[in-house]
């Protein structure tokens, strides 16, 4: 076999083993640098934008301090600048996304990792006694298969699509209901204000729907993590499978599913295109959903365009704002997630 | 299998000998080939492109690329000197011109007006008196049955709802333009807000672009806003009727805003503003919209052939611009524009 194969060092081949390359002597250590080098790379990458928006911040920074955070108006006319409803509408709008998110989020989760719809299947075969028929044997497997790249596809459409969708179908099919509440329930804060289109609730429904691939796939990667043993001692102990879900699977998930609502959380924090297009952009502080309000992603995509020299500083200083709270809310985030999972151990 | 592999062969060859006569041509133009990079109004953009292509297929050696990204960031770049010509609806102001160290040409291109339109079932025709459409933007009055409304449309009959406002979120010249209206004939506006291309609006939600506040009108009942003529006649919107420095109530057409522009003499500078135009048939806000050029480009071939399209622009251009919803230019105008066009030169 050898002699068949031409030695390309043209020396006698004795031994099968050989010295080291110096190519593969050192590419351990140029793999390990390359990795540092990049690690270190992306860190400096994040400094660098932290700075260079900081510099550029600070002209404005220096005129406008505390002012900024709880100004409400923004007059480019006036040289007013406050960021205050940006605030509140970022966290208003995040807020209102990830509880709709998360709702939605982990019951699709829970659903395809309970694999719900095999019983489903299964229970309907029964009627016509045909449950083991080799037919449907995998259709429950493959729906659930499909259904899952649905809903991650949902994280593939443009966030413009996004906008567009929100304009054209979500505030008109939106529109009756809201109109009913406030003319029945405006009493309420959440309801005092009529809908004129563009608002809270349109942005919020629209943001949960970009947000829900996240904490779908997360919390649902999560669940099926949990050991089947803790399963089956539920069951065995006498519990339904509903208490099984609430107060064995989701509580030992809760790690992943709280990882997952941290970064959704992110995502709906810088969200900016759809929100530009479906918040209404006004600066409001209010508690109505109905309520046209502003985002600091939205101010800035709106305004940047036609900015001036000292106009783009006072963004400068919106971005930094924005970059400050999205950090802390990661903060947070990871301090809870540590808390929350610490008694959680001993159950794995 | 062997069919196919001849029609691989096939078609490859045909496409090769395609690219090669494609390669051929450009080689003969390339000697002279020009490309020129301009941006800035989102506004003419739609007329521009027409321009520009309709241009480059008459002559293939000049191609000009243009970006809509709104009459700021055109002004910035033109400063800036990384397009070869901007394009803006508020003009450049004296400090910014003084800024251009070759020199600043501006040259009005087209005109537009800018028309309110709005979203009623079955009211085909809405007047609006000058109190009223300033009292709506300033949120003064909030119901459509308000006096103010009602006094001026005898026999329309107007439900007691709330006026839904709708104004640009972002920066434009559009936005420039109708405040600089409001300013003129309210002191209340010219007090607070002002005018500028984002003004601090009162009341009112805030849609991007004029696509976003023709989405947010035709989608919700009630809603009032503001738009360029164009915009709102491509999409069949209802526009009102209003009424301009002589009291009378002015539809949005080609002829009444051609009269306005008539009423208004262009200065040295190219540079004329019509706040609030005279005239019994004008219609109230138009505006001009300039080209800003230097007045010296370094390349004798590219100052040739901006030249020879502003021209193209001028004269073949201007009747595009009345299908597009754009206000053709006057002949006087026309032709003061184009004695400035001499100020460009190579250096």
């Amino acid at each position: 076999m050898s002699a068949n194969i031409p030695d390309q060092t043209g020396g006698p081949r004795e031994s099968i083993s050989r010295q080291p390359t110096f190519i593969e002597k050192h590419s351990n250590t140029v793999f390990g640098w390359a990795t540092y080098l990049f690690a270190w790379l992306t860190v400096l990458l994040v400094l660098y934008i932290v700075c260079v928006i900081g510099i550029q911040a600070a002209p404005a920074i220096r005129d406008y301090g505390w002012g900024f955070i709880t100004g409400t108006t923004w007059d480019v006319n006036a040289h007013q600048y406050g960021v205050l409803p940006e605030i509140w509408g970022t966290m208003y709008s995040s807020l209102l996304a990830l509880v709709i998110g998360a709702l939605f989020g982990v019951a699709v989760a829970i659903f395809l990792s309970e694999h719900f719809l095999s019983s489903f299947v299964f229970s309907v075969g029964k009627l016509f006694g045909v449950q083991f028929h080799p037919l449907w044997a995998k259709l429950p497997d493959n729906f659930e298969r499909i259904l899952k790249n649905l809903i991650e596809l949902l994280a593939a459409i443009p966030s413009v699509v996004y906008g567009l969708w929100g304009i054209f179908f979500v505030i008109p099919l939106i529109r009756p209901v809201c109109d009913w509440l406030n003319s029945n329930l405006g009493w309420i804060p959440i309801f005092n204000t009529t809908l004129s289109g563009p608002g809270m609730l349109p942005a919020s429904i629209v943001l949960a729907i970009m947000i829900l691939p996240t904490v779908s796939a997360i919390s649902l990667n999560a669940l099926l993590a949990v050991p089947p043993k803790l399963r089956e001692a539920s069951y065995g102990l006498g519990a339904t499978q509903w208490e099984t879900i609430l107060a064995i699977l989701v509580p030992t998930a809760s790690k992943g599913i709280f990882g997952a609502i941290i970064l959704a959380f992110g995502r709906a924090l810088g969200e900016t295109m759809a929100l530009a297009m479906l918040v209404g952009n006004a600066n409001v502080i209010s508690w109505s959903l109905f309520s046209p309000a502003n985002t600091l992603a939205a101010l800035l995509a709106n305004n940047f365009p036609e900015a001036g020299p000292k106009e783009v500083g006072v963004l400068m200083f919106a971005a930094l704002i924005l970059l400050g709270i999205t950090l802390f809310v990661n903060m947070v985030g990871a301090f809870i997630l540590q808390k929350a999972s610490e008694p959680q151990e001993g159950v794995r | 299998m062997r069919f196919r592999v001849g029609l691989l062969l096939g078609l490859f060859a045909t496409v090769i000998a395609v690219g090669t006569a494609f390669a051929a041509e450009n080689s003969d133009v390339n000697g002279n080939f020009v490309r020129l990079t301009g941006a800035g109004a989102t506004f003419p953009a739609p007329l521009y492109s027409k321009w520009f292509k309709d241009y480059h297929a008459l002559h293939h050696n000049v191609q000009v690329d243009y970006q809509s990204i709104g009459s700021g960031s055109g002004i910035k770049n033109f400063l800036n000197k990384t397009v070869d010509f901007g394009a803006s609806d508020a003009a450049m102001t004296p400090e910014e011109i003084a800024k251009v160290d070759v020199g600043a040409q501006l040259l009005p291109m087209t005109a537009g007006s800018i028309v309110l339109s709005y979203n009623f079932k079955g009211v085909p025709e809405l007047k609006l008196s000058r109190e009223a459409y300033s009292g709506i933007f300033l949120g003064k009055i909030k119901k459509w049955n308000d006096p103010m409304i009602t006094k001026a449309n005898p026999g329309v009959k107007l439900p007691d709802s709330p006026i839904h406002v709708v104004v640009r979120a972002d920066g434009s010249g559009t936005s420039f333009v109708f405040t600089k209206h409001l300013s003129a004939i309210s002191p209340e506006w010219a007090k607070n807000p002002g005018f500028g291309t984002m003004p601090n609006w009162p009341v009112g939600t805030r849609s991007k672009g004029n696509e976003g506040v023709t989405a947010s009108i035709t989608t919700t009942p009630g809603a009032i806003g503001y738009l360029e003529y164009g915009y709102a006649k491509g999409q069949n919107l209802p526009m009102v009727e209003l009424e301009n420095k002589a009291g009378k109530f002015i539809k949005p057409t080609n002829e009444s805003a051609q009269a306005a522009l008539a009423a208004v003499e262009l200065p040295e500078n190219l540079i004329a503003w019509l706040p609030d135009p005279q005239g019994e048939r004008s219609y109230p806000i138009v505006t001009y919209t300039w080209l800003l050029c230097y007045k010296q480009y370094s390349d004798p071939k590219k100052a040739e052939a901006l030249k020879s399209v502003i021209e193209y622009g001028l004269t073949v251009g201007q009747k595009s611009s009345e299908q597009l919803g754009y206000v053709p230019l006057p002949q006087n105008v026309v032709s003061k524009v184009r004695a400035a066009l001499n100020n460009i030169q190579a250096k």
